[in-house]
């Protein structure tokens, strides 16, 4: 493959053209998808014999925590395209990415909090993990701040990526920090592609599911935003070139 | 660069406040936290690295947005950055100037406040060398966030939001060090890596703070 190609698509009009063929088939992927793994799940999978049925919240949770964290992934890379390339609908699609980022964090904290009420006894704990989402949750909150305070769309692109990449590094070390600062309640990683165990498999298919759900639904929401924000600015540019006439 | 630390410094002692509201600030925090919590003196003795950290970094923050935000208004940023200096010494002589006139008191204050608070003995000594090692860091990472925010005219309360969570591992890891200084422990590991992080920060952050600073001055 020709990565070339790639570049192509940081020219709005043909990003719109492709999306609009693309973003059906993506949407409706993510809704069967998100459907059937949490039909599935909800429904026709055994309790677990120690959680019983708050289990299920797995699908919920898993998902969107996986997603939250290469949310932030993909803001750092559509950035760094951005400072280094220039392209403008890189820059537009980190700024779609976050709020959607930021939502996924959340649903990721209060799920995980309905489950720790009835299993740790407790709706937060200070555990490491649970305290740098809170923190992944502060950085998302001050991305966009940053984004929306700022008039000028270039600099604001501009700043919002350099402080994504900053951030991208104090996230990591406030990571590691917290794992100093406190010992852990929350369990190891359920699912890693180099563990021989990983989740029972009952539990792990309608997780895998749902998991290619959220990140479909992820795909397609950053895609119509990205695309919503390109239309806005044009829209924009045509008012602007109105009043010049006028 | 000398000259510009000079400048710096002056207009900080003369402006007034530079020194000394940052310092009334922690004394305030301090004066207050026992209101809050209750004048019991083991709790205090248990919580008092935390809070003298706590009062530090919020003392550092108050003050943050004067490092660029006067020089913007009157214009001696622009004159800077057309100057001979790279931008990222100005940025990097701007924290330090930062750090003499606020973090420098507060660690010399600090101990001071520790007898209000009833900090265990040994803990003096290593709560003046974590915040000796530490406050620079906060410094750097403030003028990135005062860079970051210096065009914009409600950037106060933005600053924090974007500044806080940079503070984090500082935080942990320089409270760590006085909490475990407090109880005789070892603290060889939070010692290295705050320090680590200083350095870090000092070493790199000045570029992407420059970078910023470019930016909002195009």
């Amino acid at each position: 493959m020709n990565l070339n190609a790639l570049w192509e698509y940081a020219n709005p009009k043909k990003f719109i053209e492709t999306t609009d063929r693309v973003l059906p088939v993506l949407a409706w992927g993510a809704a069967l998808m998100l459907v059937a793994g949490l039909v599935w799940g909800f429904f026709f999978t055994p309790e677990d014999y120690r959680q019983g049925s708050t289990v299920k919240i797995i699908y919920l949770h898993v998902p969107s925590a996986l997603m939250a964290i290469n949310a932030w992934l993909m803001m750092l890379v559509t950035s760094l395209v951005w400072i280094v390339r220039r392209h403008h609908v890189s820059a537009l699609a980190a700024r779609a990415a976050a709020p959607v980022g930021m939502v996924m964090t959340l649903i990721a904290l209060a799920t995980g909090a309905l489950w720790g009420q009835p299993m740790w006894g407790t709706w937060w704990a200070w555990d490491p993990r649970l305290t740098s989402f809170l923190i992944l949750f502060l950085f998302y909150l001050g991305y966009i701040a940053l984004w929306e305070a700022i008039e000028n769309d270039d600099t604001a692109a501009d700043l919002t990526s350099i402080l994504c990449l900053v951030g991208s590094v104090f996230a990591l070390l406030s990571r590691y920090a917290v794992n100093f600062w406190n010992q852990g309640l929350h369990q190891g990683a359920s699912l890693s592609l180099d563990r021989e165990e990983n989740v029972a498999d009952v539990f792990w298919y309608p997780l895998l599911v749902s998991i290619a759900g959220f990140v479909l639904l992820f795909v397609a929401l950053v895609l119509m935003r990205t695309r919503t924000e390109i239309r806005a600015r044009r829209m924009r540019a045509l008012l602007a070139r109105e009043r010049m006439q006028a | 660069m000398i000259a510009l630390l000079s400048r710096d410094l002056r207009l900080a002692m003369r402006a007034g406040g530079g020194f000394g509201l940052g310092l009334a600030f922690f004394l305030i925090v301090v004066v207050l936290v026992p209101f809050g919590v209750g004048p019991e003196s083991g709790l205090l003795a248990r919580i008092a690295p935390g809070i003298l950290w706590l009062g530090a970094l919020l003392a550092c923050l108050l003050s943050l947005d004067r490092i660029l935000a006067l020089d913007w208004e009157d214009g001696s940023l622009d004159l800077l950055a057309t100057s001979p200096l790279p931008m990222e010494g100005i940025v990097s002589v701007k924290a330090l100037a930062h750090w003499l006139t606020t973090g420098l008191p507060l660690v010399l204050a600090a101990p001071v406040f520790g007898i209000l608070l009833n900090l265990p003995a040994p803990g003096f000594g290593w709560l003046v060398v974590s915040l000796a090692l530490g406050t620079p860091a906060l410094s750097v990472i403030g003028t990135f966030g005062a860079a970051l925010t210096v065009g914009l005219k409600r950037g106060g309360l933005l600053l924090s939001l974007l500044v806080l969570p940079l503070y984090v591992p500082t935080l942990i890891f320089g409270a760590e060090v006085a909490r475990r200084g407090a109880e005789g422990m070892a603290l060889g590991t939070p010692l290295a890596l705050l320090a680590g992080i200083t350095c870090g920060t000092i070493a790199l952050l000045p570029f992407a703070s420059a970078a910023v600073l470019k930016v909002n001055l195009r």
